[in-house]
């Protein structure tokens, strides 16, 4: 093997640090550069699987590889619907989500609000249980939790993915973080006083301040939920239940058909696009919801 | 005696407290009911378990720490945590020393277009672990593949990713791993970092400071907590890890295993195969417990340096009074 190019590669770059603790050009350009190219490393690979979705296996395996759209999208298209039903999975996933996050969000606002309001006997010592969970792995009892499913009669039915997880301790965590600082508590006072009951303060007075929390928490409960692929794989066997993850590592293990990369391709991109829009329409509000929200831990 | 009636009192006093709270406790218990259902009673009946032969209908046999022994001498096992362990190592280094400096850089007035670079970064960890996994096996393809395709331009010979002797299987978990989680730490830290007062980072950059200097005098200290959440959290990861590989390889981890983990070790025994439920539980358990220790471990380590450092600042605070 051959050192030269090499040796020239770790002179060059010591030579740049050198240049760049004197010239802030230099040193600004290999910031950029850097950061620029890790940039395009990350949005990669979603560019060739779009890339992809648009050719025929067979221009895929040619070398060098396509590097820019082709015109088989439809081809494509067609091919992936008569492998597996995309229109029926993406359907599961939409409900599947949808219930998951609407529970998650109900329920651990309900929590975080009567753990930052409420002053009630024990309320240390279950807060303190709550947080300990946190730190359970669940691991530890995959086992019985698939038996319990089994015994529920939730194998192939999608209760066995929205209910187990619909109040969890880090929702309820986040949520109370964000009542202590945002929900005042001469506001309650004044609704209880005009005759305003419990309940109806909480859905009327409370969860419309709540409105910034629920859509971080949300946003992540439903990516979550998803993109899972373990829970739904042991859950739901029925190939009309299955969710869009399920339905992808079905079309690329069934072997009678040979794998169709194009049209696998383009069941990925079903998978990841809608997500990927979303979070990049609603990404400077997300990413400053969640760096903020972290702060107060 | 005397204080008989008034433990009555205060007895009748705490359940009228109880009583008129009774709608908080109405909005925590969703929380408690489920917990003690799907996780409780999982985790307590997975130990019990764990000490039978047991294979999901029949009787089950008491067979006591067998299952537990049985999985040490095991090959198989040994080779899974192995490459569970080697996966996690490597892994970390990309994904929380690149976390931290991507922060550093994406944190106060250094580059312009900040949250266009956190967005960016950020995008895989929105992205379905299976889809994103089918891209990378194709870009790993050996022929045909993206990344061949570049070594192939910069001279180098192709790599059988994930064929041949399994050789590059780790590697090819590893890197896209990385690629997926460097961006969630980067964005913890930015959180831990945003938390830090900017006076601190102004009058040191009056002061002279070089951002270098002030990333490793100032930031790493004070993020020492933020740190060690991370850490935690991945080892979790770590110890889960199953998607990524079964997707990428198959499920035995692709030639002689080199890409299997514990979590799919403990998923081929059950359900999803061979139905011993027995030495599944007793895998669960042993991956709790190797957590739960390098947790503490972790949590030790940063503590008593932590410790050490707020005794010395005691020490030189007191030096300075005299």
């Amino acid at each position: 093997m051959n050192y030269l190019p090499w040796l020239i590669a770790v002179l060059a770059v010591l030579g740049l640090v050198y240049l760049s603790r004197r010239s802030r050009l230099v040193s600004q350009t290999l910031l950029y550069g850097f950061l620029g190219l890790l940039a395009l490393v990350m949005v990669l690979p979603f560019f060739w699987m779009f890339v992809l979705s648009t050719h025929l296996t067979s221009d895929i395996f040619s070398n060098p590889p396509p590097f820019w759209f082709g015109g088989n999208l439809m081809a494509n298209f067609q091919a992936m619907n008569e492998a597996v039903s995309v229109g029926r999975s993406f359907l599961n996933s939409l409900l599947v989500s949808s219930a998951h996050t609407a529970l998650v969000l109900l329920f651990c606002s309900m929590g975080g609000y009567a753990f930052s309001v409420y002053d009630f006997p024990g309320k240390k010592t279950l807060f303190a249980i709550l947080l300990a969970t946190m730190m359970i792995p669940g691991i530890a009892g995959i086992i019985p939790w698939f038996f319990l499913i089994t015994k529920l009669g939730w194998i192939n039915n999608f209760l066995a993915l929205i209910i187990p997880g619909a109040a969890n301790a880090f929702g309820i965590f986040w949520m109370r973080q964000y009542c202590q600082n945002n929900v005042p508590t001469s506001l309650m006072e004044a609704a209880k006083i005009d005759g305003c009951p419990e309940w109806s303060i909480f859905f009327r007075v409370v969860a419309p301040i709540l409105l910034p929390a629920y859509s971080a928490l949300g946003i992540m409960q439903f990516v979550g939920v998803w993109n899972d692929f373990m829970v739904p794989m042991l859950v739901l066997r029925d190939t009309n239940m299955r969710t869009l993850p399920i339905m992808l590592s079905y079309m690329r293990g069934d072997p009678t058909r040979g794998t169709n990369v194009g049209a696998l391709m383009l069941a990925s991109t079903l998978t990841v696009l809608p997500l990927l829009i979303a979070f990049l329409s609603a990404s400077k509000y997300f990413m400053s919801g969640l760096t903020a929200g972290a702060i107060k831990e | 005696m005397t204080a008989q009636p008034g433990s009555a009192l205060k007895r009748q006093s705490l359940w009228k407290e109880i009583k008129r709270n009774r709608v908080a406790y109405a909005y925590i218990s969703p929380f408690f009911i489920l917990f003690i259902i799907f996780g409780l009673f999982p985790i307590i009946s997975g130990l019990y378990i764990s000490f039978f032969r047991w294979d999901g209908m029949g009787p089950m046999r008491w067979r006591g720490i067998d299952n537990y022994t049985r999985l040490f001498t095991d090959p198989t096992f040994l080779k899974a945590l192995g490459n569970t362990f080697i996966i996690g190592l490597i892994a970390h280094i990309p994904i929380l020393g690149g976390g931290l400096v991507l922060a550093h850089l994406l944190n106060g007035t250094y580059v312009k277009g900040q949250n266009l670079f956190r967005t960016v970064y950020f995008l895989p960890m929105v992205t379905s672990a299976v889809a994103i996994t089918i891209v990378f096996s194709s870009m790993f393809g050996y022929n045909f593949g993206l990344v061949n395709y570049f070594l192939s331009l910069l001279g180098i010979e192709r790599i059988d990713w994930l064929g041949g002797v399994g050789a590059h299987i780790k590697p090819a978990i590893i890197i896209m791993f990385s690629w997926k989680w460097i961006g969630w730490n980067m964005v913890i830290y930015l959180a831990g970092m945003q938390g830090i007062s900017n006076d601190i980072f102004e009058a040191a950059t009056i002061d002279g400071a070089r951002p270098s200097q002030v990333f490793f005098r100032i930031t790493l200290p004070l993020l020492k907590p933020i740190i060690l959440f991370t850490l935690i959290q991945s080892t979790i990861g770590m110890m889960n890890l199953y998607t990524e590989p079964v997707i990428l390889t198959d499920q035995m981890g692709g030639t002689r295993n080199m890409g299997l983990t514990v979590m799919m070790y403990l998923l081929n025994k059950a359900p999803r195969g061979n139905n011993i439920y027995g030495l599944a539980s007793a895998t669960a358990y042993v991956i709790t417990i190797i957590v739960i220790i390098i947790s503490l471990l972790l949590n030790r380590a940063f503590y008593e340096r932590s410790h050490l450092e707020k005794e010395a600042r005691r020490r030189r605070r007191a030096g300075r009074i005299v």
